[in-house]
C-alpha cells in the first residue's frame, strides 16, 4: 500500500503527515522524495545509514569528429547543446539524459560519461524504514532520484508513506504516478485553497483516488474545508493549530512518539487512510 | 555594426521585450546600413534552456552586441564565446535605446542573473 502526501506549496504539513502516519503504523517505510529539500530525516534520525550514490549520463564531446551539423542541438529539447565559434558546448545541468543526441549523431562524436546528482540514505528509525533522497546543489532534475527511491519499495507489501515535493510539476508526478492513494494537506486560508486546487487538479489528472487533511485548523471558519464540501472531497482528518504541536515540530520530535493525544489523533487518522484505500481497491481494482 | 535586441512587435516603432531568452522576437539591426531584419524567436515556448537557444540565434545572426534589458548565466555562457558584448538597455522603446547606443551611452551589463529557471524564479 503507497500513499502519497501533497501539497501546493511548501510548509503546509506534508512532513508532518507523512512522518506522524509512517510512525504510528506498527511497520512502515517513509521515503522522502522532496530530494531539493528532504527533512523526514531530521525527525525519524535515522540509524545504520547505507548511501547509494545516483549518477546520470551527459554527453560529452569529440570535437574533432564534430562537424557542426547541429542535429543534436535541433534534437535537444531542453537546449542543452549549443554550437559558438565551431565549437559544440553542453550544459550539463540542462541536460535530462535522454541519450538523443548520442542516438542522432550522425558522425558518431558524441559518447556519454556519467556525473553524480546525489544519492539516496537508506536507515531505520525504530519501526520505520526511512529512505531519503538527496540532489545536489545546482542539478536541474531530480526524477532520476525520486526514479530510485520509488523503485525500492516497487514490490514490496509494508505500508509506505511517501513524502512528496511541494507544488504540482514533474518531480510530484513522478512521486504520485503509482500511488494507490493521495492525501492533500491544506491550510484554512485563501491562499491554501488556491494551493490545495493545484494539486486537486493533479490527482484528479492522474486519476487517483485521493482525501484531504485540514491542517493548521483554527475554531473560525476554514476555507479549505468549505472548498472540500463544495467539491464533495473527502476529509480524512483535521490537525489543530496547536502551540504543543509547533513546539514538537520546531525541536524535530515526532508527536506520535512524544504526546498521547497526537498518537490517538494520528492512529485514527491511519487506519481512516487504510480504510479509504481498501474501500478504493474494492470500488476501483 | 550588427545589433540584436528582443523585441515586442516586427516594427522599429516597438518596445524592447522585458526578458530575453522567451522575448516573441529579434530585431537584428545593422547601424551602418540602418536596416531592421526581424527574426522568430524559436526558444520562447521551450520546456527549458531558452536562454542558451535564443542565444544561439542571436550568434547565428552575427550580430556583433545585444542591447537587453537583463541576461541569464547560460545565455551568456553562449553569447560570451560568440564574442557578443551585453549592453542593457535604458529605455523601453527600440529607438530609443538605439540612438543612446550610437551615442556611447549604453554601458555593458554587470549583473548577469543565476535565471528563472522552470518558473519558480523571482526578478
Amino acid at each position: 500500500m503507497k500513499i502519497a502526501v501533497l501539497s501546493g506549496k511548501g510548509g503546509t504539513g506534508k512532513t508532518l503527515v507523512s512522518v506522524n502516519l509512517a510512525a504510528a503504523a506498527s511497520e512502515s517505510i517513509y521515503i522522502d522524495c522532496d530530494v531539493e529539500e528532504p527533512n523526514g530525516h531530521l525527525f525519524f534520525k535515522p540509524d545504520d545509514i547505507v548511501l547509494e550514490q545516483i549518477m546520470v549520463k551527459v554527453p560529452v564531446v569529440d570535437e574533432n569528429k564534430c562537424n557542426g551539423c547541429r542535429t543534436c542541438s535541433d534534437f535537444c529539447k531542453f537546449n542543452a547543446l549549443a554550437y559558438i565559434n565551431n565549437k559544440l558546448i553542453v550544459f550539463d545541468e540542462i541536460c535530462h539524459s535522454c541519450g538523443g543526441c548520442v542516438l542522432f549523431c550522425p558522425k558518431g562524436a558524441l559518447s556519454e560519461k556519467t556525473k553524480r546528482i546525489g544519492q539516496v540514505e537508506y536507515g531505520t528509525s525504530k519501526n520505520v524504514t526511512v529512505i531519503t533522497g538527496r540532489l545536489n546543489t545546482g542539478e536541474a532534475s531530480g526524477i532520476p532520484i525520486i526514479k530510485k527511491l520509488l523503485h525500492y519499495v516497487k514490490n514490496k507489501n509494508t505500508i509506505t508513506f511517501i513524502d512528496s515535493p511541494p507544488g504540482s510539476a514533474c518531480s510530484v508526478m513522478e512521486s504520485v504516478k503509482d500511488v494507490d492513494y493521495c492525501i492533500l494537506v491544506a491550510e484554512p486560508t485563501l491562499f491554501g485553497v488556491h494551493n490545495l486546487t493545484m494539486v486537486y487538479d493533479l490527482v484528479k489528472l492522474f486519476h487517483k483516488p485521493y482525501g484531504v487533511v485540514l491542517n493548521k485548523c483554527l475554531e473560525e471558519e476554514n476555507p479549505a474545508e468549505k472548498f472540500c464540501r463544495e467539491k464533495n472531497i473527502k476529509i480524512l482528518g483535521k490537525i489543530p493549530f496547536d502551540h504543543e504541536l509547533g513546539m514538537m515540530n520546531s525541536n524535530a520530535l515526532i508527536a506520535v512518539r512524544n504526546s498521547k493525544p497526537y498518537k490517538v489523533l494520528f492512529a485514527s487518522l491511519l487506519q481512516t487512510v487504510i480504510g479509504e484505500v481498501q474501500h478504493e481497491t474494492i470500488v476501483n481494482p | 555594426m550588427k545589433l540584436a535586441m528582443p523585441v515586442n512587435d516586427k516594427s522599429i516603432e516597438a518596445s524592447i521585450s522585458d526578458t530575453f531568452g522567451r522575448t516573441s522576437y529579434f530585431l537584428i539591426y545593422d547601424t551602418e546600413t540602418q536596416k531592421s531584419v526581424f527574426v522568430d524567436n524559436s526558444a520562447a515556448n521551450s520546456q527549458g534552456g531558452a536562454g542558451i537557444k535564443a542565444a544561439q540565434i542571436v550568434v547565428d545572426h552575427k550580430a556583433e552586441a545585444l542591447l537587453t534589458p537583463q541576461c541569464g548565466e547560460n545565455a551568456a555562457k553562449v553569447l560570451r564565446p560568440g564574442n557578443i558584448k551585453i549592453y542593457k538597455t535604458q529605455y523601453v522603446s527600440i529607438k530609443d535605446n538605439i540612438a543612446a547606443f550610437n551615442k556611447g551611452e549604453l554601458s555593458l551589463i554587470e549583473q548577469i542573473h543565476s535565471g528563472f529557471h522552470a518558473g519558480h524564479g523571482e526578478k
